[in-house]
């Protein structure tokens, strides 16, 4: 009688796959027919022009350097952020020497979790208003405040921060990383509980140091959920849009100051809402669905290992 | 001016998938690539449809009929628009009014004009503004027409655009026709405080060379010559572009306005932006500013931590809650150079804060009737009560309303500058230019480009945004 399992699977299938096709496949499909067009947004008339907005997209400068912003957030951000929530979630659960054979993490280990996964409980919009008081130009603003009282920053030119072009990436990047290491910390935590105690103890019996333990047993064992974060913190990168968005310089959407902090989605927004050009903005859209899902396939594939079953 | 920092996470994602979701809004792909659905959707704006010679419903409206008002919620507040409300009841208390206030416009208008049913009368401003030009292009407005020769409410042997204030038409044109009526009459220029100057016994400068000096002045007894709203690079950008008006006349403004990149090669551009990058060069600038909100920048000068700030007339209700009892806030000109051929109490003033109604609202009758509601001299008077600001009704403001010392110094250089005032056009009709140009100025300020490298970045952008 299994000639029945598929309409039974499809039946119970039926709304998510209606729901996923209208909401998500098909907008998706839109997308890519408006990018052929000039549409402008704010109504429903428009003319085809083929590929005229793709050729336009590999002259436009603003979106070049955009495509780079993006670019080095994906090139640092994902290893800045794995790094350190492997590093915390590590000592937070086997760093700890305590006891006498056991295997622990460092002391206070539950409290500092709560801590460290703060910023992600977070919205967006605190985490801007947050990082905006700390960046604030004059001295009034947390970092300039110290830096200032250190003798570090002069009172009289304080450091622009995310109104520096030098800078303004880099304080990002600061934002994206504070606010993400906790989650990642705890899912690190999650993936290191499953991992046997009896690895560890052997390892500890044969007189593995900290170093040693960390290299050889809890990072291969640990290296699928490092592989799902790389690629959730990658589609970050690609993204980043509402940080940039509400804490950089910039007439609508941020991306200041002079496109020193544009990325490609602030510059869609940019060109979807404020300029009228949709069409323009959807042929970006569809730029950064490609480069995204490459960019996915690419990193599962080239990360890919043995599964090692315990 | 509203913040550009309200967001909340489903905001957020609503814009993530927006360029997905908004798009669900119309029609099929196919259809929409093969060119939409254009001219079916004529539901008001008939120009035959109104009988203009009747001075109690000129527009046919529907007594039962609801109407939907849409304001940016910025530095005017909303508190005004419960007063129009009240004014439309008076005269149609049948109809439903729904009343809404919001600071992000684009986000809340943009799907309703996509599926065809936007508000009918809506305050498209602020930094989430709809721009106009793309609506007009997307033939989304009434033409106002209609409502500048309707009778005016007050005096029906007037015509509305006949109690207009100079230039209101003006603003309110896009691509030949009258789509918006901008109701605020603003004014642009330098701001002070007057209790500040008597303390110190400054006096203000009329000149440029006497602005410099006094700004050494003020330097000297420890308070920052200028402030200016950094992030938003465009408050500066009015200064700077005054100062190029000021010197090389209308006829340069023009010229500017319409995207001529040769006008960026007259002297008069360089004299004006030489001279004005002085507060830059002298190190004028309060510490930090070029980094500040609008709202961090004007509250370090409600400290006196800055005498002179650059801003529009909205400036006085949007700083009420941090301006001193006794700051006596006051306006003034931009200062001016040898050889201007605008005087100095040539000043842009003009009205702004459009409003429109949409082609596809329901009530096209009802929103034309509530602008010219609005225009009554007991709504301007209203407006300049609880807004603090003019609105662009010639003399909209009898002796009895009762104004703050910041609004009342404009009222007084409006007066001095007569005829004497100008307004560029370009922020309403060349977004990119006007964005090109703010970015300039944004280096100019942080002094990381100069006088020169900014003349040249603003003729490419203008040259740029001429051809496209």
């Amino acid at each position: 009688m299994r000639h029945g399992k598929y309409p039974f699977i499809v039946g119970f299938l039926f709304l998510p796959i209606v729901l996923y096709v209208g909401l998500v496949l098909w907008p998706y499909l839109q997308t890519f027919g408006y990018s052929l067009t000039d549409w402008s947004g704010q109504s429903q008339q428009m003319n085809f022009v083929g590929l005229d907005n793709y050729s336009k997209l590999l002259g436009d400068d603003v979106f070049l350097g955009a495509l780079w912003h993006n670019v080095f957030l994906l090139a640092v951000l994902p290893i800045v952020t794995i790094l350190i929530a492997l590093f915390f979630a590590f000592m937070l659960n086997v760093g700890g020497r305590g006891g006498t054979g056991g295997v622990q993490g460092v002391r206070g280990a539950g409290l500092y979790k709560v801590v460290f996964f703060f910023p992600q409980v977070l919205s967006i919009a605190i985490l801007a208003v947050l990082w905006q008081a700390v960046y604030r130009t004059d001295g009034s603003g947390l970092a300039n405040g110290i830096l200032i009282k250190l003798g570090l920053a002069d009172a009289q030119h304080p450091v622009a921060w995310l109104s520096d072009p030098d800078l303004v990436l880099w304080c990002i990047l600061g934002v994206l990383v504070w606010s993400g290491v906790g989650f990642y910390l705890v899912l690190f935590s999650a993936a290191m509980q499953s991992i046997p105690k009896d690895i560890y103890e052997a390892a500890l019996l044969d007189g593995a140091k900290r170093g040693q333990t960390f290299f050889r047993i809890t990072l291969p064992l640990l290296w699928e959920t490092v592989q799902t974060a790389w690629v959730y913190l990658a589609i970050v990168a690609m993204d980043a849009f509402a940080l940039v968005a509400s804490m950089t310089p910039g007439r609508t959407y941020g991306g200041g100051p002079d496109h020193h902090s544009e990325l490609m989605s602030t510059y869609l927004m940019r060109n979807f809402l404020a300029f009228g050009e949709a069409g323009y903005a959807c042929a970006m859209g569809v730029v950064i669905f490609f480069f995204t899902l490459i960019l996915s396939v690419v990193s599962l594939r080239v990360t890919r290992r043995e599964r090692i079953e315990y | 001016m509203g913040s550009a920092t309200e967001y909340n996470r489903r905001d957020i994602f609503k814009r993530a998938a927006g360029i997905a979701v908004l798009a669900a809004a119309g029609s099929p792909l196919l259809a929409a690539c093969a060119g939409g659905t254009g001219g079916s959707d004529t539901k008001g704006a008939k120009s035959g449809g109104y009988n203009l010679a009747d001075a109690k419903n000129p527009f046919g409206v529907d007594g039962k009929a609801a109407l939907e008002a849409f304001i940016f919620d910025g530095g005017f507040g909303s508190e005004y628009l419960k007063a129009f409300a009240a004014i439309y009841a008076k005269t149609y208390p049948d109809a439903k009014i729904n009343q809404q206030a919001d600071k992000d416009v684009t986000g809340k208008l943009q799907p309703r004009f996509n599926a065809g049913s936007p508000p009918d009368v809506i305050d498209d401003s602020g930094n989430k503004q709809i721009k106009l030009d793309v609506l007009v292009d997307s033939n989304q407005l009434t033409d106002l027409q209609p409502l500048l020769d309707a009778p005016y409410l007050d005096d029906p042997s007037k015509k509305v655009k006949d109690v207009l204030m100079p230039g209101t038409i003006d603003s309110g044109t896009i691509k030949g026709k009258v789509y918006n009526l901008s109701y605020v009459y603003t004014v642009f220029g330098l701001w002070y405080s007057a209790k500040l100057f008597k303390d110190h016994g400054w006096t203000a400068p009329k000149t440029w060379a006497d602005f410099i000096t006094l700004c050494g002045q003020i330097k000297a007894a420890g308070i920052a010559p200028l402030a200016h709203q950094g992030k938003y690079p465009y408050y500066i950008n009015v200064a700077m572009l005054d100062m190029i008006a000021k010197q090389g006349g209308l006829d340069l403004m023009k010229r500017i306005d319409t995207l001529d990149p040769t006008a960026w090669d007259d002297p008069a551009v360089k004299t004006a932006i030489d001279s004005f990058y002085q507060v830059v060069d002298k190190d004028f600038l309060l510490p930090g500013t070029n980094g500040m909100t609008h709202i961090e920048a004007q509250t370090a000068w409600n400290q006196y931590k800055a005498a002179f700030i650059p801003s529009g007339s909205w400036l006085e209700n949007e700083q009420l809650p941090s301006t001193p009892a006794d700051f006596g806030m006051t306006f003034l000109p931009m200062p001016s150079l040898p050889g201007d051929k605008l005087p100095f109490e040539a000043i842009r003033a003009g009205a702004g804060e459009p409003f429109i109604v949409p082609r596809q609202a329901k009530n096209v009758a009802g929103g034309l009737e509530f602008l010219r509601m609005m225009l009554t001299k007991e709504a301007s008077g209203k407006f300049a009560e609880v807004a603090n600001s003019l609105t662009c009704l010639k003399d909209g403001v009898g002796p009895e309303v009762k104004l703050r010392p910041g609004t009342q110094s404009t009222v007084v250089a409006l007066k001095a500058a007569g005829a004497n005032t100008f307004n560029y056009q370009y922020p309403n009709t060349a977004s990119k230019f006007d964005e090109d140009l703010q970015n300039s100025s944004g280096e100019l300020m942080a002094k990381r480009i100069g006088p020169d490298e900014w003349i040249k970045r603003a003729k490419e952008s203008a040259t740029k945004n001429k051809t496209a």
